[in-house]
C-alpha cells in the first residue's frame, strides 16, 4: 500500500560513460508527485552536458501514470534538442500500455497547439465596424420591442405585471431614497459653502438660496439622482436579467409564449420612469434644505428670507422642467439596463460586463440627454 | 488491489434546517471500486455527494477520507486532501471566461513545477484523453453539454486524484454519448486505479459501470440495499430495491 511517505520515493541516477553516454536509472514511481522535480531536474543537469545519446532504464518503475509519460515526452524533446538519441529500456508491460494509451510515440511530434492566430489589421476593423452597427441594430430593435411593449400597456393596463412593478418601485425608489436624501443634503450644503465665499464678498448673501435652489432643481437634483438610480438599479436589471439569460430563464419565458420584453423589461422601466421624478423631488428639498442650514447657521440669513428668496427664484416651469428630465433619465436607465441585461451571451464574465456595461452607458445617456435638453431650452426657453 | 477503505462514512446525519435528510448512515468506499450511489429523486444523493467533498459540513458523523476527517481537520489538511480529489459536476462547472485548455491548465498550473512546455503538452494528453484534442481553445460556450461534460472530467483528472466524484454524469447526454462516457469511466478506472464515486439513477449505466451500489432511501432516510448492482437486480427482497431495478415488472412485485 502506498503511504503518504513513499509518495515522494521517486529516485532517479545519471551515469555517464567515456563515450557520451548517460543512463538514466528511474526506480519507484513515477506519476503527478515527482515528475515536475524529474523534468526540471534533468534540464539543469543537461544545461551544459552534451550527451551523445540517453538511456533510460525502466526496469525498477514501480508506479506510472500520465505524468510519467509527460516526463518520459519532456526528456526525449530535451535530447532532441541536444541531437542525442532517446532510448527506453527494461520498458515493463504496464508501462507500454500507458505509453501506447497516451500515443507516446506520436505526441513529442506534433507542433504544441497552436494559439488562435490574431487576424489582420483590416479584418479586425471591419469585424469591429461590423459589431458596432450590429449594436445599434439591436438597441433599435429594443427600443422599438420596449416602446411596443409600453403601448400595449397603455391599450391594456391590465397587462402590466402589476406585483413585479411595484417591487420594482420599492427596490428603485423607497430602497434608493435614504442615500439620495443624505446625498443631496450634502450637496446642498457644499454648494451653499461654496456659493457663500464669493458672495459674501459683495454682500450678497441671500443669493446663496437663489443659486442652491436654481442650480438643483434644473440640473444637479434631476442629474445626480439618475446617476444613483443608474449605479443602484440600472446595474441590478442588467445583472438579473443577464444571469437569468444565462440559466436559460429567458429561454423558458419565451418559449412559454411570454413576450419576454413586456415580461421582463417594461414593468422595471414604468417602476422607474414613475418612482424617479419623486426621488427627485426629494433631491431638490433636501439640498435646499442643506443650503438653509448654510445659510442660517453661517451666513446670519434668516429662515424666512431664505424660503423667500427661493420661492421668489423658482417659477414653477424649472420644477417641472427637472422632473420631467428625470422622468427621461429614468426611461434611458432602466432602458439601457434590461438592453445590456438582454445582450449577454456565455457566462458569468458576460454579466459581469453587461452589469458594468450598463452603469457607464447609462451615466453616458443621462448626460448626453442634459446636454441636448441645455441646448433645446437655451433656443426655445 | 487491497480492500482498503479510502473513503468511510461513519453515522453521517445531513440536515436542512429541521429537515432530516439522511439518518445516520454509514457504509466504506473501497481503493480501486466504482462505487454508485442510486435512489430516487429527493432522496439525498446530491446531499450526501455535498458532504462526502466537504461542501456541506455534516450535522453529526463523520466522513473519513484516506484516513482524515474532513470535518474535524484543519485549512491545511483539508487542502490536502481535497487535492486527492477531483469532482465532476452536474453542469461540468467550466470556466466560461476561460478556453478548455486553460480551464485544464488551472490546477496544473497551481498545483505543479511544471515549465510551460511541458504543462501545454500535459493538457493536450488530458484532453486527447477525453477526445476534446481538436478543441482546445474553444469557449465552454461554443461546445456541446456531452463535450463540456467530458472537458469537466479531463479538468477534475487533471491532477491525477485518487478518488474522482462524479454527479449524475449521464444528466442531459443523449445515449450515445453517455454509453461513451460510461465507457470512458471504466476505462480510466482500470488503467489509472482511479476510484470512482458516482451518483446517478440511470439504470442502464449503474448496470454497466458500477462494481458496488447503496442505495438511499427517501423514507427511511438511510441506505436500503448495498451490493452488487446485477446481484440486488435479480435477487433483492426489499421491494423498493427491485422496482428501481426492474421498472416494467414492478407492478407484479409490489402487489
Amino acid at each position: 500500500m502506498k503511504t503518504a511517505e513513499d509518495l515522494q520515493s521517486c529516485r532517479y541516477e545519471l551515469s555517464e560513460n567515456g563515450e557520451g553516454e548517460v543512463t538514466l536509472r528511474i526506480q519507484g514511481q513515477l506519476d503527478v508527485s515527482n515528475s515536475a522535480a524529474l523534468i526540471n531536474g534533468l534540464s539543469e543537469w543537461f544545461r551544459d552536458r552534451q550527451p551523445r545519446a540517453l538511456i533510460v532504464d525502466l526496469g525498477a518503475l514501480t508506479h506510472f501514470d500520465d505524468f510519467g509519460v509527460l516526463a518520459l515526452v519532456q526528456t526525449r524533446r530535451l535530447m532532441a534538442e541536444k541531437e542525442a538519441t532517446f532510448h527506453l529500456e527494461n520498458v515493463g508491460d504496464n508501462v507500454t500500455q500507458m505509453l501506447s494509451f497516451f500515443h507516446f510515440d506520436s505526441l513529442s511530434k506534433k507542433p504544441p497547439f497552436a494559439k488562435k492566430r490574431r487576424p489582420g489589421m483590416l479584418i479586425r476593423l471591419g469585424d469591429g465596424t461590423i459589431h458596432i452597427a450590429s449594436e445599434f441594430r439591436s438597441l433599435a430593435t429594443f427600443i422599438g420591442a420596449v416602446c411596443l411593449g409600453l403601448l400595449h400597456v397603455c391599450r391594456h393596463p391590465r397587462s402590466l405585471r402589476t406585483d413585479d412593478t411595484f417591487l420594482y418601485m420599492q427596490k428603485t425608489g423607497v430602497d434608493a431614497l435614504p442615500i439620495i436624501l443624505l446625498i443631496s443634503f450634502l450637496v446642498g450644503l457644499i454648494m451653499a459653502f461654496t456659493a457663500a465665499v464669493q458672495l459674501e464678498q459683495f454682500g450678497a448673501n441671500i443669493y446663496v438660496a437663489s443659486l442652491v435652489s436654481l442650480m438643483m432643481t434644473r440640473e444637479l437634483g434631476p442629474i445626480m439622482t439618475a446617476i444613483i438610480v443608474a449605479g443602484r438599479s440600472g446595474s441590478a436589471f442588467a445583472a438579473e436579467i443577464g444571469t437569468m439569460k444565462v440559466s436559460e430563464e429567458v429561454d423558458a419565458l419565451f418559449t412559454m409564449g411570454f413576450d419576454t420584453v413586456r415580461f421582463l423589461a417594461v414593468p422595471k422601466i414604468v417602476a422607474t420612469v414613475l418612482v424617479v421624478p419623486l426621488l427627485t423631488l426629494f433631491s431638490d428639498l433636501f439640498a435646499i434644505l442643506g443650503g438653509l442650514v448654510v445659510g442660517v447657521f453661517m451666513l446670519d440669513l434668516t429662515v424666512n428670507s431664505y424660503v423667500a428668496q427661493t420661492v421668489k427664484t423658482l417659477s414653477l416651469f424649472d420644477v417641472f422642467f427637472g422632473l420631467s428630465k428625470s422622468a427621461i433619465f429614468a426611461f434611458l436607465i432602466a432602458w439601457i439596463g434590461c438592453f445590456r441585461g438582454f445582450q449577454v451571451k456565455g457566462g458569468a464574465a458576460s454579466v459581469g460586463e453587461s452589469t458594468t456595461s450598463a452603469v457607464v452607458s447609462g451615466i453616458f445617456l443621462i448626460i448626453l440627454s442634459d446636454a441636448i435638453f441645455s441646448v433645446i431650452l437655451r433656443y426655445w426657453g | 488491489m487491497g480492500k482498503q477503505a479510502l473513503i468511510q462514512v461513519k453515522h453521517l446525519v445531513a440536515k436542512y434546517g429541521e429537515d432530516v435528510i439522511l439518518d445516520r448512515i454509514s457504509f466504506d468506499i473501497y481503493e480501486g471500486e466504482i462505487f454508485v450511489v442510486l435512489g430516487g429523486s429527493g432522496c439525498g444523493k446530491s446531499t450526501l455527494l455535498k458532504h462526502l467533498i466537504g461542501l456541506i459540513p455534516p450535522h453529526s458523523g463523520q466522513v473519513i477520507i484516506d484516513g482524515y476527517d474532513i470535518s474535524k481537520c484543519d485549512e491545511a489538511t483539508l487542502k490536502g486532501v481535497l487535492r486527492k480529489i477531483g469532482v465532476l459536476y452536474q453542469s461540468a462547472a467550466l470556466f466560461g471566461s476561460m478556453t478548455l485548455a486553460e480551464n485544464v491548465a488551472l490546477p496544473i498550473k497551481e498545483y505543479t513545477a511544471l515549465p510551460p512546455e511541458a504543462i501545454t503538452t500535459l493538457v493536450r494528453m488530458k484532453l486527447d484523453l477525453v477526445n476534446l484534442g481538436a478543441y482546445e481553445n474553444h469557449l465552454p460556450s461554443e461546445i456541446s453539454g456531452g463535450m463540456k461534460k467530458r472537458a469537466g472530467l479531463a479538468r477534475a483528472m487533471a491532477l491525477n486524484p485518487k478518488i474522482l466524484f462524479f454527479d449524475e454524469p449521464s444528466a442531459g447526454l443523449d445515449p450515445v454519448t453517455s454509453v461513451d462516457l460510461d465507457n470512458l469511466i471504466i476505462h480510466l478506472n482500470k488503467s489509472l486505479g482511479t476510484t470512482m464515486v458516482i451518483v446517478t439513477h440511470e439504470l442502464e449505466s449503474i448496470l454497466s459501470v458500477a462494481h458496488r451500489v447503496i442505495m438511499l432511501d427517501k423514507h427511511s432516510k438511510g441506505i436500503i440495499a448495498d451490493g452488487d448492482p446485477k446481484y440486488l437486480r435479480d435477487h433483492s427482497q426489499n421491494p423498493f430495491v427491485s422496482k428501481f431495478f426492474n421498472p416494467q415488472t414492478a407492478g407484479e412485485i409490489t402487489a
